[in-house]
């Protein structure tokens, strides 16, 4: 986001976010740096994603005037297509667990999204499954699919990690949340070109047991953009842990992060202080504002409140 | 002796417990001890003579594929066990 520019539309506005020391929050030798895409248009780093999608389907004429987007997301995604459809003239549905938290529900109801609710105790799983389900059932629905589509990983190697290369002269680990796999893919490859030894870092949710209520193993899911061997850490973060760096990150930075944003920062100042010095990027993929309504912000047991949802 | 967290998905397998305790240096043979006594839980662990895809094992909180995969030593550590999920919202 260059400043003082005349922009066209929202969309040009997308990426070029900042990147800040956190130098309060993870003191010492090695240098903690967060990059924030809370500061995207919509609030979060799926607008580049999304951005990028259309853009691409546009591009091959796979999604042609008249096709209705579907999308299988929790919210930041959806709100993002949300902006990308409204302005590029497309209706846009998105299939929601039904537990995603109210901020996200109504910003996609703003927004002029429709929703479908998938069932709150399959998580994501759900979500995709059903998807996948309306969209084989009705032609006219163009799924861009952001956890099979390559435009997703690309957005983060030509965007996020281009970035985060271009401003600073040495990356020793990346740590980003892991979802869809589309960050660290894309902006891990990115910065091995050129920083090789560069250490790819994934901060995994560890679901509530509530969320975890699938039928069998065969209703799993690996993101087909996610090769899971091109990471060399994978690191399993508690909601309290996430919560405790959200919480961290607002009182020494006085950044407000989203729940992904705690769990990651938790898993960069954790690896900082695995290294004598050097430097750590960690990216937030959102604020906290969509997280208001939650009921952690006050729990006594922050576990127990967290563990019927799941959080990125 | 490791402790070996089981997710719901995997409890009907280990008549409905949530934790076991197995033997052994490493993850394969922590859990070819307890998939001894549980053999219904070693069809859904082990495709091929590794990990089955939809399944996560953690050692002291990292995914073992990022370290030595079913070799990866527990050293005291607890082990988890994890359905593949998709996340990203």
């Amino acid at each position: 986001m260059a400043a003082n520019t005349l922009a066209p539309s929202l969309l040009d506005l997308v990426g070029d976010t900042p990147l800040v020391e956190l130098s309060r929050f993870a003191p010492g030798p090695v240098r903690v740096y967060a990059k924030l895409e809370a500061e995207n248009p919509t609030g979060s780093i799926k607008d580049r994603v999304a951005k990028a999608m259309i853009a691409a389907a546009e591009a091959s004429g796979e999604l042609e005037p008249g096709r209705r987007l579907l999308e299988p997301t929790s919210g930041n995604t959806g709100i993002s297509l949300a902006l990308v459809a409204k302005l590029k003239g497309y209706s846009l549905t998105c299939v929601l667990p039904a537990n995603a938290t109210a901020e996200r529900r109504r910003l996609l109801e703003l927004f002029g999204a429709e929703i479908v609710e998938s069932p709150g105790e399959e998580g994501s799983n759900g979500a995709v499954r059903l998807a996948l389900d309306l969209a084989e059932r009705d032609p006219s629905y163009y799924m861009p699919f952001q956890y099979a589509n390559e435009a997703n990983p690309r957005a983060h190697y030509e965007g996020t990690g281009a970035e985060i290369a271009a401003a600073l002269d040495r990356v020793d680990v990346l740590v980003a949340g892991l979802g869809t796999g589309g960050t660290l893919m894309g902006a891990g490859a990115r910065l091995r070109e050129s920083f090789p030894d560069v250490v790819v870092a994934a901060a995994e949710p560890l679901p509530g047991e509530a969320v975890m209520g699938l039928r069998s193993l065969e209703d799993g899911y690996v993101p087909p953009i996610l090769d899971v061997s091109k990471l060399d850490r994978k690191i399993l973060v508690s909601n309290a842990e996430s919560v405790a760096g959200l919480r961290g990150l607002l009182d020494a930075e006085g950044i407000f992060g989203g729940v992904s944003a705690g769990a990651v920062a938790h898993v960069a100042r954790k690896l900082a202080g695995e290294l004598d010095e050097g430097v750590v990027v960690c990216v937030l993929a959102d604020g906290g504002w969509k997280y208001l309504s939650a009921d952690f912000w006050e729990a006594d047991d922050v576990e127990r409140s967290m563990e019927r949802t799941v959080w990125w | 002796m490791t402790r070996v967290r089981i997710p719901p998905t995997l409890r009907n397998e280990v008549g409905g417990e949530r934790e076991l305790v197995g033997d052994g240096e490493t993850v394969r043979e922590v859990l070819a001890d307890i998939s001894g006594r549980y053999p219904a839980l070693e069809a859904q662990l082990f495709a091929d003579g590794g990990l089955a895809p939809f399944v996560n094992v953690y050692v002291g909180g990292e995914d073992v594929r990022t370290l030595d995969g079913l070799e990866t030593r527990v050293n005291g550590s607890s082990v988890i066990l994890l359905p593949a999920m998709a996340g990203g919202c």
